[in-house]
């Protein structure tokens, strides 16, 4: 079922947006300007009116967002390394003092330099999959890396030292 | 004692004064303005213990508290917020002028203070303190609430009138004679047409000529700029608070945001020896006698805007719970009731501050009560609301059986 999020202006705070649950219940999220959210959970009885707020700084929305939004991303990566016995898989992260910040996948040249292949990347909560050789990292991204054991050590230190 | 000790001795005992004071208020969940204005009228002339360091310190440091609190208000808002504020709920906002205005005009009128001193109480029984409802929002929780959006808009509406409001005041103020006095009103308002146009179109050149990599030198720029642009306002007869208000307008993005964090520890000393400078220059004695009238405008104030916050709430399609809410959170006036004060001073009406002065006491103080005080008659309203609609009242609905746990083994 599509979820209908309705998008309210604060003025002076930020922005609020909130939505019904298939259960009946409203909640939403106030972004502030300065990356403050507050989780609100709406009164049953008056849906008007917030029955709790919860203030969440920056780093710790990012740590409630990944709590929701991951488990679909492991379960599917914890499927792909059953599925093959003997294959390696990892995430490998794009450091921010990384040498191939901003650099395409082909400029890496992962493949032809390790035999890993890089079949996904994450970037937030959005999902790249089987990117194309002109795909550009950015400080941050997750790759999904596929090889031998060995060949994912080799990209893991390969984006690190370049 | 030699002046220097006397005078660092007396500033910080009323600062230290002023903590402790508005740790109490914090505690009791009061506003600390209505304190402040106490202790204020306390060291005042008059007063329990009269001050002996010069008024002039005080009187330059409040004018310093206009200009942060003000700068900082603008700061809040950005230009982009503003008009489509003004274009979604102008009806809105003449109704909570009109509505509010008009009783502290008529008022006047009654007392026989003269159209100057009516257009005056005009502004200060129609503005709201956006400072005291929006801490007040933030401590109970109700920013997420859904008649919030609609009060926001009020004080933003508010605040924007206050703009062109306030040069008004300040040329008729300073003109002699009719002529003159249309003729400041055109130059002020002409200046402020410019600046805004300024604010509004070229915020981003505004930003970038006072943005700074170190904080230091960022907050000496924009504060150093904030007190030219005020300065040279009130020399155009467009009102300190209006000029710094629009800086704060333009300066937007992350710069505004950093500046903020940065002004926000000054703006609360500065503002603290606002309210008390208010109070040091009421005599007290002249308070009791305007107690009375202050309160008949008071019951007033809260009942226009109780009126206006269910109108509002209703048009922004709130329950009637909501709706009573968003007036009580409207009730509050502080800071711009007293900059208005401030500006009339005695010059028109000698009983015009202390009756300011007991109307805002009582106003600031009740404004952080009311939300509060309406909540059970809120909760019965949203109970009596919840029955009427059609379908099962949400409270009775048996609760979903939780779903049935996944028959797939997790994958391991």
């Amino acid at each position: 079922m599509e979820v209908e999020v309705e998008e309210t202006r604060l003025p002076g705070i930020g922005l609020r947006h909130d939505f019904v649950t298939a259960q009946g219940r409203r909640i939403g999220v106030i972004s502030q300007r300065n990356g403050v959210r507050h989780v609100v959970i709406y009164d049953e009885e008056d849906s008007d009116a917030c029955a709790a707020t919860i203030e969440l700084t920056s780093e710790e929305s990012e740590v409630v967002a990944e709590l929701l939004g991951a488990p679909r991303i492991t379960e599917r990566f914890a499927k792909l390394r059953e599925q093959v016995e003997g294959l390696a898989t990892d995430g490998l992260p794009i450091a921010p003092g990384s040498p191939f910040v901003n650099a395409t996948l082909g400029d890496t040249a992962i493949r032809t330099r390790t035999g890993a292949s890089v079949v996904a990347a994450l970037r937030g909560d959005e999902v790249f999959a089987s990117p194309t050789p002109d795909f550009r990292f950015r400080a941050g991204d997750r790759l999904i890396v596929v090889g031998t054991k060995d060949g994912v050590s080799a990209v893991r230190a390969l984006l690190a030292s370049g | 004692m030699n002046p220097t000790a006397r005078l660092l001795l007396e500033l910080g005992a009323v600062l230290f004064g002023l903590g402790a004071v508005g740790r109490f208020a914090g505690r009791i969940g009061l506003s600390p303005i209505p304190l402040y204005l106490l202790a204020g009228l306390a060291f005042g002339t008059g007063g329990l213990v009269p001050l002996q360091a010069p008024a002039s310190f005080f009187a330059t440091g409040s004018e310093v508290g206009v200009v942060l609190l003000l700068l900082v208000l603008g700061l809040e808002y950005t230009a982009d917020e503003l008009i489509t504020n003004v274009r979604r709920q102008a009806p809105v906002g003449l109704l909570d002028l009109l509505l509010n205005g008009l009783p502290g005009a008529i008022f006047a009128a009654v007392l026989g203070w003269g159209p100057l001193a009516a257009l005056a109480m005009f502004g200060v029984t129609a503005i709201s303190s956006s400072g005291i409802i929006s801490k007040v929002l933030t401590d109970l929780g109700r920013l997420g609430n859904r008649e919030t959006p609609a009060v926001l808009s009020v004080l933003v509406i508010e605040d924007l009138a206050m703009a062109a409001y306030l040069p008004v005041l300040t040329a008729l103020i300073a003109a002699s004679s009719l002529v003159s006095a249309v003729y400041s009103v055109l130059v002020a308002l002409g200046t402020l047409a410019v600046v805004l146009t300024i604010a509004l179109r070229h915020g981003e050149g505004v930003t970038r000529f006072v943005g700074a990599r170190s904080d230091d030198v960022l907050l000496l720029r924009v504060l150093g700029l904030a007190l030219m642009v005020a300065g040279a306002a009130e020399a155009a007869h467009v009102s300190a608070a209006v000029g710094a208000f629009l800086l704060g307008i333009a300066l937007s993005g992350d710069v505004a945001e950093h500046i903020r964090g940065l002004l926000g520890p000054l703006r609360d000393i500065f503002a603290a020896v606002f309210f008390v400078f208010f109070g040091l220059s009421t005599d007290p004695a002249s308070l009791p006698s305007e107690l009375l009238p202050a309160a008949v405008l008071a019951i007033v104030g809260v009942a226009t805007k109780l009126v206006t916050g269910w109108i509002v709430g209703r048009r922004t399609g709130v329950g009637p719970a909501g709706r009573l809410r968003a007036g009580a959170a409207l009730v509050a006036r502080g800071e711009f009731s007293i900059i208005i004060a401030g500006l009339v001073g005695a010059s028109v009406i000698p009983t015009f501050a202390p009756t300011v002065a007991a109307y805002v006491l009582m106003m600031a103080m009740l404004g952080p009560l009311a939300p509060r005080l309406v909540d059970p008659f809120a909760r019965r309203l949203a109970r009596q609301a919840a029955q009427r609609r059609p379908g099962p009242p949400a409270k009775k609905r048996p609760p979903d059986p939780r779903p049935e746990p996944s028959a797939e083994p997790p994958a391991r």
